[in-house]
């Protein structure tokens, strides 16, 4: 079952030059139970994406399509309305997690103005419930009474987490959660979500991120963009292990893994560098960059042709006129 | 392959607060060497103590004790005029973000003017073009495209090698290269990397690869050091390092990397384990977050020993002394 249904989203930046196309034309859906993993390189559109779907800001501007979540467009909701689906259906953790918490209050006191705005009147049953799930990310109960700076980078991570997933929202979107970490907090993040899903706290995840090797551990579908569009998306081990866009290919190709050293095999990158949103190319916006582009590649969109079960890739190499 | 840089028992102890303020020792007693044309990684996480090391080198902080030999001289017995003239001649640094290496007030062609105007003042503006034009498309740009240009207008990944090609129109023997990729997207990642990996086929120049990233240092290096909270706790030949991990954190480190060929047991939520006053142990460093502590751990610092060929560990379940 869909818990959010994107289709044919676009959200543009507004400059004095023009829009930049940040996400464009952008459709997929996120399954009750899955975590959804959404990768790219910088300027790909995947943060901009997810924030558009909690808050809409300028210069960030609505350009059309929808994004369905449980039934209700969330392109279309008032800023109440989105204020109150916000923790309690939709909740997101940000960058910069760590730093997300105020400062000048204890835990329990951030996460009862949480829990009393979305209508909970039982403050006791809310510290309650704080400690409990404290103690579920094996974090001291008093955490609770404690502010955000006494609390070692690591516990604060997990603090966060406790605190954007206390109100049990059924999708929960985490933008980047662990770039700025050490590899063991990393670690420990990821096994959080997933106790967070296996416990039915949260019932779906979208996990953006711009490492491939880590989506590969965590989410079970996944979607590729490339300049706004999305290139590729489908089951997590075929996408990795069976790339069909050259994009999708070339990336891996260009990641180091075990085994692997300069001495004996060199990786190569990708050459050139990505286009200007401003003015995309009518066609394939991965044409100036992709070694196998062919005469129609820079004027003929490629639409997402079906490459396996639930697996697509949009290139003009895969044939398919019309899906 | 000879000797080139030489650390010994480099401190370096960051003090705060004024009375009866706390040490962190940034760097504890830290003993390695480097050979000609070796690309070493120095790996750790954020806290380890493996940037200053670098910055000791470049002498841009004062240890509070240890020896740096380049060469066998005492790089920390240099006179400013002495740095300026030969050791940052024979030793450049490429640091994590290029935007901030930099002047945006100035086209990014200045940065190589000044290496000029300190290093080879008589060369007229045609063999200055000429060498900037070979620097360049040696690291796989096109002068054409970046030349005249400000830092804003160009990539992230196209300043980085800017900086590169500048660091080694010196020919340097030595690059320090401090979280130089880390900033930089993956499909021009690896391109950065070969590129210090080529500079050291052709020309000699050894590289100390800086990272936190362990499958680059994987990738890059001969020698790996791995670095935890100021000391070194493992090093040695970067496969053995890797693929015969020994010190307990080592291993969990190594367990914690997402691979792509290398498969992931969830294994449940561990309790942070408090570090407390690591700086204040007497013994080892690792001692309160390691599985397999002993008593001896806290009180007796392991020294480094060599377990196998180039391979070396500070550890108690491995002997030693």
């Amino acid at each position: 079952m869909a818990m959010l249904t994107v289709e044919d989203l676009k959200i543009y930046y507004a400059t004095p030059f023009g829009h930049v196309k940040a996400v464009d034309g952008v459709s997929f859906e996120v399954r009750e139970g899955e975590v959804f993993g959404i990768a790219g390189e910088s300027g790909c559109g995947k943060s901009t994406l997810v924030h558009s779907l909690i808050l809409r800001k300028p210069p960030m501007v609505h350009m059309g399509g929808k994004a369905l979540f449980k039934g209700r467009d969330l392109m279309r909701l008032s800023k109440e309305e989105s204020r109150k689906i916000r923790y309690t259906e939709l909740s997101i953790i940000p960058q910069y997690a760590m730093n997300a918490l105020n400062p000048t209050k204890k835990i329990k006191d951030i996460v009862w103005d949480l829990a009393r705005e979305h209508g909970h009147t039982d403050r006791e049953e809310v510290e309650r419930l704080l400690r409990e799930r404290l103690k579920m990310v094996k974090l001291s109960e008093k955490v609770a009474d404690m502010y955000p700076v006494e609390l070692s980078g690591g516990m604060r991570q997990r603090a966060t987490m406790v605190v954007s997933t206390l109100l049990n929202p059924d999708l929960l979107i985490a933008d980047e959660v662990t770039s700025a970490l050490d590899v063991t907090t990393q670690r420990v993040v990821i096994e959080l979500l997933h106790h967070f899903m296996r416990e039915g706290i949260v019932k779906s995840i979208i996990f953006v991120t711009h490492d491939l090797a880590l989506l590969d551990k965590i989410a079970d579908r996944m979607m590729i963009l490339y300049a706004g569009k999305v290139v590729e998306i489908g089951p997590t081990e075929e996408v990795i292990n069976e790339p069909s866009h050259p994009y999708t290919q070339l990336l891996l190709s260009s990641l180091p893994r075990m085994g692997i050293q300069y001495r004996k095999q060199k990786l190569r990158g990708i050459p050139g560098y990505p286009i200007s949103l401003l003015n995309p190319p009518k066609g394939c916006r991965f044409y100036t960059r992709c070694p196998y582009a062919l005469d129609k590649c820079p004027s003929e969109e490629p639409k997402l042709v079906k490459v396996g079960e639930e697996h697509y890739a949009a290139c003009h190499l895969l044939g398919g006129e019309d899906q | 392959m000879s000797e080139l840089l030489k650390v010994e028992h480099l401190t370096k102890v960051f003090t705060s607060g004024l009375i009866g303020g706390f040490e962190i020792r940034a760097v504890d007693d830290v003993s390695f060497t480097m050979r000609r044309g070796e690309i070493v990684s120095l790996v750790g996480e954020s806290g380890s103590g493996k940037t200053t090391i670098g910055k000791l080198i470049l002498r841009l902080i004062q240890p509070t004790s240890g020896r740096i030999l380049f060469e066998g001289k005492d790089v920390l017995k240099f006179s400013r005029g002495e740095l300026r003239r030969n050791y940052y001649r024979q030793v450049q640094a490429v640091f994590q973000d290029p935007f901030a290496s930099f002047n945006p007030l100035h086209v990014v062609d200045r940065s190589f003017h000044l290496v000029f105007d300190s290093y080879f003042p008589r060369l007229d503006e045609g063999e200055r073009e000429k060498l900037i034009n070979d620097a360049l498309t040696q690291v796989g740009l096109n002068p054409d495209e970046v030349l005249g240009k400000f830092p804003h207008q160009l990539s992230g990944g196209q300043l980085q090698r800017i900086l590169i090609a500048r660091a080694l129109l010196l020919k340097p023997k030595l690059l320090i290269a401090d979280e130089a990729v880390s900033m930089l997207d993956a499909s021009t990642r690896i391109d950065v990397l070969n590129l210090l990996g080529d500079f050291r086929d052709k020309y000699g120049t050894s590289v100390l690869f800086v990272t936190h990233d362990l499958a680059l240092g994987y990738y890059i290096s001969d020698t790996t050091i791995i670095m935890y909270r100021g000391t070194i706790v493992e090093m040695g030949d970067t496969e053995r390092v890797f693929h015969n991990p020994l010190h307990p954190y080592t291993q969990m480190l190594l367990e914690s990397v997402p691979d792509l060929n290398v498969k992931w047991e969830f294994r449940g939520i561990e309790p942070e384990k408090e570090e407390g006053a690591v700086y204040s142990i007497q013994g080892c460093r690792y001692a309160p977050r390691c599985p397999r502590v002993k008593e001896k751990c806290f009180n007796v610092r392991p020294v480094l020993h060599e377990v196998e060929r180039n391979h070396w560990v500070a550890c108690h379940l491995y002997g030693g002394e």
